[in-house]
Order: C-alpha cells, then structure tokens, then sequence
C-alpha cells in the first residue's frame, strides 16, 4: 500500500473573474511520477504552484505530508514546513545571479537548515557533480548555458533533501539543443524513486517517465491515467484533440 | 566702467583661502544629511511597499511631502518655523542637516522602493520555495541585487543634494556660497568669486562622480 504524499481536495482558485483551478481532486503517492499536460492557460502551473503556497486557493484544501494548507492561508507553520521539503524548479531557473552556483546552492541548507557552512559546500559539490556540473562551481549564473543553469537550479533545489520535486515547465525556457540534458538528470531522479509532479510539453519524457499522465482543460482535470491509456487512448475528446495538436510536430 | 569683463585672476586666487573654509560645512551638511537621508530612505522606501495599508500611507504622505515641496521652504520651515513648536533657536548648521535629510530621505524613498520592485519576482519565489522566510528570502536574495541597482541613482541623489546646500546660504549657515556673500561683500568681485565658487562645487560633484564609475568599471554596480 503506497503512501500519499499530496492530497488535493475540491481545490477552487479564482483570479478575477477567471476561475483557473475547478474542484481539483488529486493524489499523488510516495515514488510516483505524476506529469501534468494541457493547452497554455488550462492551470496546470498553477496547480503544481498551489502545493508549494506559491498561488493562494480560495476553496478546498491541500496536505502535503500531514501538513494542511487551508485557503488564504499565507504565513502559517505549514507553509514554512511544507516548503521546507518540497523542492521547485522554474520555466526560468530563477538562479541567484549575485551568488555562485555553489553558493546558490548552500544558501537555504545554511539559512534554513541550520547546516554548517563546510558541510553544506561539500553537499554542493557532491550535488553538481552528481547534475554533470562539477567544474562550474565557481561561475557566477550568467556565465553558464540554459541547461547547465537549469542543472544548478535542480541541484539547489535537491540540497533541501526534498520529499516532493515540483517542475513548472522545466525546459520550456531551452535552447532545442540543451533539452536533453535537463531531461537526463530528471529521468534519472525519477529513477532514483524522487517523487514528482511535472508541467511539461514534452510529451516523449511523458511517456517514457511518468506513471501517471493528468490533462487538465480549463482549470479541470478532464482525464488521467498511465501514459499508454492518455496518450493511445484517451477517452476525452478535449484529449484526443490537444494531442492530435500537439503530437503533430 | 573700464574694468568691463576682464576676468580679474588675482581676485579669483585671493579669495580662495576664504571661500574654501566654507568647505567643511558644505560636505558636512551633504554627507550628514545624506547619511541620515540613506536611512530616511531605506525605512520609507521598504514601507512604501508595504502590503499593510497603515504602514504604506505614512510613508507615501512623507514621500509626497517632500518631494513636492521646495528644500528652500523646508529649511526655511525648519530654521525659522520650528523654534516657535519647540520652544528654543534651532542651530543653523542642525537645521541644513536636517533639511537634506528629510529631502534625499523622500527621493531616497523612491530609489529603494523602485530597485526592489525592479528584481523579478521569480527571484523571490526561489527564495521561498527553498524554506527561506520572507525577511530571509528580502535580506539573502531581494536586497543584495535591488542595492547594487540602487547605487547609480544614490550617486545622482548625492551630487544633488550637495548642490542643494548652496541654498542654505539664506540661513546663514557658512558654507561655500554663503562665504563667497560675506567675500564679496567687502571686494565687490561678484564675477570672480562666484566662479571660484562654481568650479569648487565641480570639484566636488565631479570627484563623487569619478568614484562611482570607478565602482561602476570594477563591476561592484549593475544589473
């Protein structure tokens, strides 16, 4: 019997007039790879951005390994635990450029965790080694390519320990040429039995990764399953046409 | 007049001993009151931006204030008008400092509130994603990037609030314009003495400005 990690629960999110989020239900068990797709605007950043706090939800509730976020609640000790272990990479990498990379990466175990400033630096290095980086430690951000920058912002993300990874379109913001080598160091994490939830239009790594496949359309979640059921045979004809569009090129 | 517009050198040269005794308090009313001014700013600036109504109108009426008043009334306010509420002289050189600082304090005000607001707000949801508080995640990674975009405009803040200062003359205070009044005054050489008085000035605006693209070339300012 897996464990759940992630509990959504008739989540409601309004911005404005726009209702983005619609009676969200969703579940995601400890080791699962969970990918979420749809068109631009159907929520699903969104979505992944309410289990970390970073949008507010006006109804239902998230919990987050036994730590209950209710709406509008925006400063609370869950909050602050739920971050402490559920690490996020951006479309943009949002990589510290006045800090090192290695200093990108100690920051939160020093500030956060408490962790002496030695030890953390040896985490670092062990994690930019392990992202293929090893050698660029000493670089400032803007010196390195997309891809390389988005490994460091994994690697930062990673040194958190976390029990949860979120990827909010992790390689949207690439050069065609470097997709591969974030997608590498994530299949590999995904392998390692890191539990995940990923926005992607990459729908190859979909297939190949995750276990579980959500289109969301209009702030709903219209159709899940493994990736063999979503992608060979989706039942919603919503699905069946964002595919047929996107599975094109 | 025979004397015409011949530039009299040896007028000039002469009144340099006297003029530059007003020095001192030039920079001591500038950098003072700009050093005050430096923390005006940072309070005012970080409660402008404030999400709490009751914090954010205090410091947007004082920003208003300030701004839209002429330093030449708020000194004269000062100096001449608050000894009546607070029941004693107020010291020349005390009210001049006092001026700059509240002035730069309100453009300093907006310096701070515009560098936060111009670091993306991608940088600040890394910072929290990753644990950090909101008072770890503004001091670790908002502030150190919002000050090195800051320090241009403090640079240009300071160069004019200096020359502010030539304005305090009208209060008596002895700095460099005021000295060249009380020159004149016995030598009648209003022509020569005001632009001894304008290339001091220069000096000073031009050496500011020198250091701060010194700072700027060593990579210490900037996106």
């Amino acid at each position: 019997m897996a464990e759940t990690i992630v509990t959504m629960s008739r989540v409601n999110k309004h911005f404005g007039p726009l209702h983005v989020l619609r009676d969200v239900d969703l579940a995601v068990d400890v080791g699962e790879v969970v990918v979420i797709i749809g068109a631009s605007g159907s929520g699903k950043s969104t979505l992944i951005r309410c289990v970390n706090g970073l949008e507010p939800f006006q109804g239902g509730h998230i919990v987050v390994d036994g730590n209950r976020l209710a709406p509008g609640g925006r400063n609370t000790a869950a909050l602050r635990a739920i971050r402490k272990e559920v690490g996020m990479v951006f479309q943009q990498f949002n990589l510290f450029p006045h800090r090192t990379v290695r200093d990108n990466i100690t920051l939160a175990p020093v500030r956060v965790k408490g962790i002496a400033r030695g030890q953390a630096e040896a985490i670092a290095n062990r994690l930019l080694d392990r992202v293929g980086i090893a050698d660029q430690a000493e670089k400032y951000p803007s010196q390195l390519s997309g891809g390389q920058q988005q490994r460091v912002a994994i690697a930062r993300a990673l040194a958190m320990e976390p029990r949860l990874m979120l990827f909010d379109e992790p390689t949207s913001a690439l050069d065609p040429e470097m997709i591969g080598e974030v997608l590498d160091v994530m299949r590999e994490l995904a392998g390692e039995g890191m539990t995940m939830m990923v926005v992607t239009h990459e729908m190859g790594f979909a297939r190949e990764v995750a276990d579980r496949v959500i289109y969301i359309h209009s702030g709903q979640i219209i159709e899940e399953g493994t990736p063999e059921q979503v992608f060979d045979a989706p039942r919603n004809e919503r699905t069946q046409a964002f595919l047929s569009r996107v599975l094109k090129h | 007049m025979d004397r015409g517009f011949d530039f009299d050198w040896q007028a000039a040269i002469d009144s340099i001993p006297f003029l530059l005794r007003g020095i001192p308090y030039t920079l001591l009313i500038s950098f003072g009151g700009l050093a005050i001014g430096f923390f005006i700013g940072i309070l005012f600036g970080l409660l402008s931006l404030s999400p709490i109504r009751p914090l954010r109108w205090p410091a947007v009426a004082y920003i208003e204030f300030f701004r839209g008043t002429p330093i030449l009334v708020q000194v004269l306010f000062i100096y001449y008008g608050l000894p009546d509420l607070v029941g004693g002289p107020i010291n020349a050189l005390t009210a001049g400092i006092a001026a700059i600082a509240l002035n730069s304090g309100a453009y300093i005000s907006e310096v701070v509130r515009g560098g936060v607001q111009s670091i993306d707000k991608g940088q600040r949801e890394a910072g929290l994603s990753l644990g950090l508080t909101r008072s770890q995640t503004f001091l670790h990674v908002v502030w150190p990037q919002a000050f090195k975009r800051m320090i241009p405009p403090l640079g240009n803040q300071a160069i004019v609030s200096i020359k502010d200062t030539s304005l305090f003359s009208v209060i008596g205070v002895g700095e460099l314009v005021r000295q060249g009044q009380v020159y004149i005054a016995t030598t009648f050489t209003a022509f020569e003495v005001y632009f001894v008085v304008a290339v001091m000035y220069l000096i000073v605006t031009l050496s500011l400005s020198y250091l701060l693209r010194t700072l700027e070339r060593r990579g210490l300012v900037g996106a």
